[in-house]
């Protein structure tokens, strides 16, 4: 809502400089979005009249004008095309100065030749004056404007437009009396209402109102007034007063309901009496129904919309915008106005699926005084009479009490004043405020009882009230508590990890968080077979976010994409995120992935580069689940957008509880990443619990380790052997402290199909030292269970 | 005697000029070796006459005993020039770049949550989180939002064609949190949210931290305490807030927070940095809690909004980017420049 600080101050004087009068309303509730002039900064230019105006000798678009400005005629060039004898209109007088095309330029007006004639000044439109955005030519001023008079002090250019942002309970602020009122509260000052006067009637004609829709439209307001004269034009006064509210001059009748609108905050509309057949219904359009706007769309209704009709034909979508060929014409002399209350709900949405946003709707959806209508019918009649003369007939009303708003009674105590606030505002204070805010109350010394006003909406309970007053008072004015606090320690369990203790060690493991949004395109997941139970948006951005991932990778990828893009080629990246699916239920699970690629280590001297495998991606999932309750195994998987060959279910005590691997070759060229990706991928809810330490007691008794090479089948996996070697040494299996590989090799020397595997055998016991005998027993022992078991050769 | 003078003086002599391990050693077989000259001389004490014998030993053994002290500290210097010399040959050229790890970190919004998170848990708030698809009910019903309501419009919603939809702020955990705990209750709900909006200041999808503290004191005054403290630990200054009037349907009365904020050029400007306000007692209903006994109040911030603020970040769109060149400003490893 943007409005004239000099309106303002008609309604509310001495309402202090423009800076305290955008803070006070911010302060209120009412958000000030800007403030701007309401005219560029200029000085120097006045009120002239074209005395003559001839053809210019040397151009064809240029005409030289005698101009009367207050002395002697001055010989002024101009191009406008409106350029005329008789009209009156502004004159920059040398030494005037225009604003510039930027900000911060000025135009100084001096005394000039064009095609050789002398100009002594400029004729302006409203464009280079800065009133407006757009003109056809030179100003237009009223026949009875005074010549020589200073262009800013006849137009009352001093002056500020403020636009505050409405949040949706304050519908009444959309008028000069709603914001009138809030700020005559906060200063405790008077509201100057206008002088409004009731204009005599002089015709009886009325139209009868069919409300076929009463919860819809439970009030419709009309009046007829005919033969008023077309020829005249909306007052300067009035004029300036839309264009400062950033509405056009278009028609008196229409300029004066939008005046009415701005000014008491009732949408009206004005039919042409002779477009309208037989009488007002009011109703709910058909299917199907068709109707030309006035902004010369057509649209097709359905029953949801509400209709102002007549007995043939819709003229108007309720609420929102008038039909064009019921609206009133330059022709037109008689006229019927409306003034409704239509149902919030019923309008709301309408103007978006129409696709014209109105001032009308934007009220209407929000809420419009709905004791209002009569009022806005004898002023809107005033102001036309005034301007057009014609012949009044009665207001007409039709109303459905059963469903206009009921006024709400609202009880406050004291006591749940303080308890809500944390601080006592006086007992006249409150009533006071509410008073000035048109809110009826009564005290008894302990309640307020309240009734909310017909323009409220949003008073309904208690703490509404606490929050008209609180604002009012001032919420910079409250004090600032601390919390009182009832705290105990609370119990943080030490054996489940903390998402933060798992970004932490998955940062110390090298790995740097990203955060991807959580709906991708349909074709990312399809490319990686990830498209099961989809679940897709209703209404997306665009075709790359129309789906929730149901997967981490497609992010992941792309963000490796990028990032190679930008020469970084040693990446490892994690993110942890909710995935979504939908087959039966709706799934949202938070997961997690890890994801390397390049050499392992950044390049440097001293260090061979060493690249991303699988077997870096296994070291940190072991890394990451080394305190995860259960015994950790890997066994060959089989996802499909995973190399077959190099990826791994990870098993917790048998549990599958993620996957590592290779992201399928095809897969990653198919995204032209040149380089091979490796992922770990896991469910939170499987890895977040944690091992309780528990003391066991240290050997203090020397270990002693035994190297073993053999030779073996290449298609025998070392979980194999290693669980060979466990078993082979039956109950003394608890001496085995540690059993490491330590090289694995094929080539030269090894027989073709064929690997060498070395590994040391670390024994200890707990109470004594081992005796050489004895360890050497338990080598022979496995060595022999190798061999029989495995075929392992043992090699020397 | 002077033989013995002159000898000790030779050998004094000789020592010092030593100039190797080695060639100390010499000197000391020349001496005090089996057949050195001062050993020689100890082994002829018996041709001297008897009462001589004592005095003359004593004499070669002093002499013996300076030359061994002697030879000791002349071997301790060469040792140590020797190990130095060793050592100086292992010098290493300390500007050659160390040894790097591969850095990890945290994302820039989760720094910024963990750090608003250990704010609040100071005083007792608990993390509590809830679905980022959401129903209608927790979204907007049970939050005050009447059907048709405009605010609902203000919202952007992603829905799904079940009705379902992404949560479009953190208040739903509001209800999650009521309908599951008792009064005193104080939490706060960190997570993701969603809004059909993008463009230069807006992300179709950014963090909240939801707050919630109810009980029988929970006042608007406190409200706005826990906010001011809140506001100058997150960014350690003593910067002014305030509180404006605003609307919230599930709050009354209800409030943005202005940040008085020092802008580049000097001057200063207030930034709207969050909304809370007390809880609409049909919001409690909702929640299964009394209106009648507890009042509570709620808040909800942008973390990319703080976390813009706290570091400078200029372009919102940054976050989602995931450029390491930006990530790894934020970790410890790639926090300087």
């Amino acid at each position: 809502m943007k409005f004239s600080e000099q309106w303002l101050q008609e309604w509310v004087t001495d309402t202090g400089t423009t800076e305290t009068l955008m803070e006070q309303l911010t302060m209120l509730g009412l958000e000030v979005d800007g403030v701007e002039p309401a005219a560029g900064a200029f000085t120097g230019v006045v009120v002239a009249e074209i005395k003559t105006c001839e053809p210019h000798p040397n151009a064809d678009k240029l005409k030289v004008c005698q101009v009367a400005a207050g002395g002697d005629e001055l010989q002024i060039v101009c191009g406008a095309p409106n350029a005329r004898v008789g009209l009156k209109t502004a004159l920059s007088t040398i030494g005037a100065v225009l604003p510039g095309k930027t900000p911060g330029e000025v135009f100084n007006i001096k005394k000039s030749e064009l095609r050789g004639v002398v100009s002594h000044g400029m004729l302006c439109s409203e464009v280079e004056l800065g009133i407006s955005q757009e003109s056809d030519g030179i100003m237009e001023l009223p026949a009875d404007a005074p010549v020589g008079a200073d262009l800013r002090d006849y137009m009352q250019l001093a002056d500020q437009l403020i636009d505050v942002d409405l949040t949706p309970n304050r519908a009444d602020c959309f008028c000069l009396r709603g914001v009138a009122r809030e700020v005559a509260t906060l200063n405790q000052l008077a509201v100057n209402e206008p002088a409004e006067q009731a204009v005599a009637e002089t015709t009886d004609m009325v139209m009868d109102i069919d409300l076929q829709a009463p919860a819809q439209c439970p009030i419709y307001g009309s009046r007829i007034i005919k033969g008023i004269d077309n020829t005249q034009v909306t007052p300067l006064w009035m004029k300036e007063k839309l264009r400062r509210s950033g509405l056009r001059s278009i028609h008196p009748v229409v300029d004066v309901t939008n005046y009415v609108m701005l000014e008491l905050g009732q949408p009206m509309h004005a039919f042409d009496l002779h477009q309208i057949e037989g009488g007002i219904v009011v109703r709910m359009a058909k299917d199907g129904e068709q109707l030309q706007l006035l902004d010369e769309s057509e649209a097709t209704l359905t029953p949801e919309f509400l209709v102002i009709a007549d007995q043939q034909k819709a003229l108007a979508v309720a609420g929102v915008i008038g039909g064009l060929d019921s609206g009133v014409s330059a022709a037109t002399q008689d006229i019927i106005l409306e003034a409704a209350y239509f149902d919030p709900a019923t309008i709301m949405g309408k103007s978006r699926k129409l696709g014209v946003h109105t001032e009308s709707g934007l009220r209407f959806e929000r809420g419009v005084d709905w004791d209002l209508q009569e009022r806005a019918l004898h002023r809107a009649t005033e102001l036309i009479t005034e301007i057009c003369g014609g012949q009044v007939a009665p207001i007409k009303v039709a109303k459905e009490t059963a469903h206009i708003p009921q006024q709400q009674t609202i009880r406050l105590t004291r006591d749940h004043l303080l308890k809500v606030l944390g601080f006592a505002v006086a007992d006249e204070q409150v009533s006071q405020i509410l008073t000035a805010l048109g809110i009826d109350n009564q005290f008894d010394g302990q309640t307020w009882t309240a009734t909310s006003p017909s323009w409220r909406f949003d008073l309904a309970i208690a703490e509404d009230l606490i929050e008209e007053v609180v604002r009012v008072v001032g919420y910079d004015q409250m004090p600032a508590h601390r919390l009182a606090s009832t705290d105990a320690i609370r119990v943080i369990p030490e054996a489940i990890r903390q998402w933060r203790h798992l970004k932490q060690q998955l940062s110390d493991l090298s790995y740097q968080e990203v955060i991807n949004y959580s709906f991708v395109g349909e074709k990312q997941l399809t490319a990686l077979g990830l498209d099961q139970d989809v679940f897709a948006l209703a209404n997306p951005l665009n075709q790359d976010m129309a789906v929730m991932r149901t997967h981490l990778l497609p992010g992941i990828l792309a963000n490796i994409k990028a990032n190679l893009a930008r020469q970084n080629h040693d990446l490892a990246l994690f993110e942890l995120g909710k995935v979504f699916s939908k087959s039966t239920e709706i799934q949202q699970e938070d997961v997690l992935l890890l994801a390397k690629t390049g050499q392992q280590a950044p390049e440097q001297w001293g260090i061979h580069g060493q690249k991303v495998d699988f077997f870096t991606l296994k070291g940190d999932v072991e890394s990451l689940l080394a305190a995860v309750p259960g015994e950790l195994t890997f066994t060959p998987s089989a996802l499909a957008h995973l190399h077959p060959g190099r990826q791994a279910a990870v098993h917790l005590n048998g549990q599958v509880v993620g996957h590592v691997g290779q992201v399928h070759p095809s897969m990653v060229q198919k995204m032209k990443i040149k380089q091979e990706v490796y992922v770990a991928e896991f469910a939170m809810n499987d890895i977040q619990h944690m091992v309780l330490p528990q003391w066991q007691s240290v050997s203090k008794f020397p270990s002693v380790r035994r190297d073993l090479a053999v030779v073996i089948r290449d298609a025998i996996s070392w979980s194999e052997v290693a669980n060979a070697v466990k078993s082979s040494l039956g109950d003394d299996q608890g001496l085995l402290n540690e059993l490491c590989l330590f090289d694995v090799y094929k080539g030269d020397n090894i027989e073709k199909g064929y690997k060498s595997l070395a590994m040391a055998m670390i024994f200890q016991e707990k109470n004594r030292t081992l005796e050489d005998k004895e360890v050497d027993k338990l080598v022979s022992k496995a060595v022999s269970f190798l061999a029989e078991q495995l075929n392992a050769e043992i090699r020397s | 005697m002077s033989d013995l003078k002159q000898l000790l003086a030779a050998g004094l002599g000789q020592i010092e000029q030593a100039e190797s391990v080695q060639a100390l050693d010499e000197v000391r077989v020349h001496y005090l070796g089996q057949k050195g000259t001062v050993t020689t001389q100890l082994k002829q004490l018996g041709q001297l006459p008897p009462e001589d014998r004592k005095q003359a030993g004593q004499q070669i053994n002093e002499v013996k005993t300076q030359l061994f002290a002697a030879i000791q500290e002349k071997k301790t210097t060469l040792m140590q020039a020797e190990l130095n010399q060793k050592l100086m040959a292992e010098a290493v050229d300390v500007t050659l770049p160390g040894r790097q790890q591969a850095a990890g970190g945290v994302h820039p919004v989760t720094r910024t949550m963990q750090r608003i998170i250990d704010l609040f848990s100071q005083v007792g708030f608990d993390v509590v989180t809830g679905p980022e698809i959401e129903d209608d009910f927790h979204n907007f019903e049970a939050l005050n939002f009447p059907a048709h309501h405009p605010a609902r419009a203000m919202h952007d919603t992603f829905y799904f064609p079940d009705g379902h939809l992404l949560r479009t702020h953190t208040s739903p955990v509001q209800i999650r949190a009521m309908k599951t705990m008792q009064p005193p209750i104080k939490i706060i709900a960190p997570g993701k949210v969603y809004r059909s909006d993008s463009d230069q200041t807006h992300t179709p999808m950014f963090h909240q931290v939801e707050g919630l503290v109810i009980g029988e004191d929970v006042t608007f005054t406190s409200l706005k305490g826990v906010l001011n403290q809140f506001v100058n630990a997150f960014f350690e200054d003593d910067l002014q807030i305030r509180l404006r009037p605003s609307y919230f349907p599930f709050t009354e009365p209800s409030a943005e927070v202005d940040v008085e904020w020092k802008k580049d050029d000097g001057s200063i400007d207030w930034l709207e940095v969050l909304g809370c306000g007390m809880v609409h007692p049909n919001v409690l209903r909702s929640g299964g809690i009394d209106p009648e006994k507890y009042t509570g109040f709620a808040f909800g911030l942008g973390v990319e909004r703080f976390a813009m603020l706290r570091y400078g970040v200029q372009d919102l769109r940054n976050f989602f980017e995931n450029d390491l060149a930006f990530l790894q400003q934020f970790s410890d490893a790639g926090a300087k420049p």
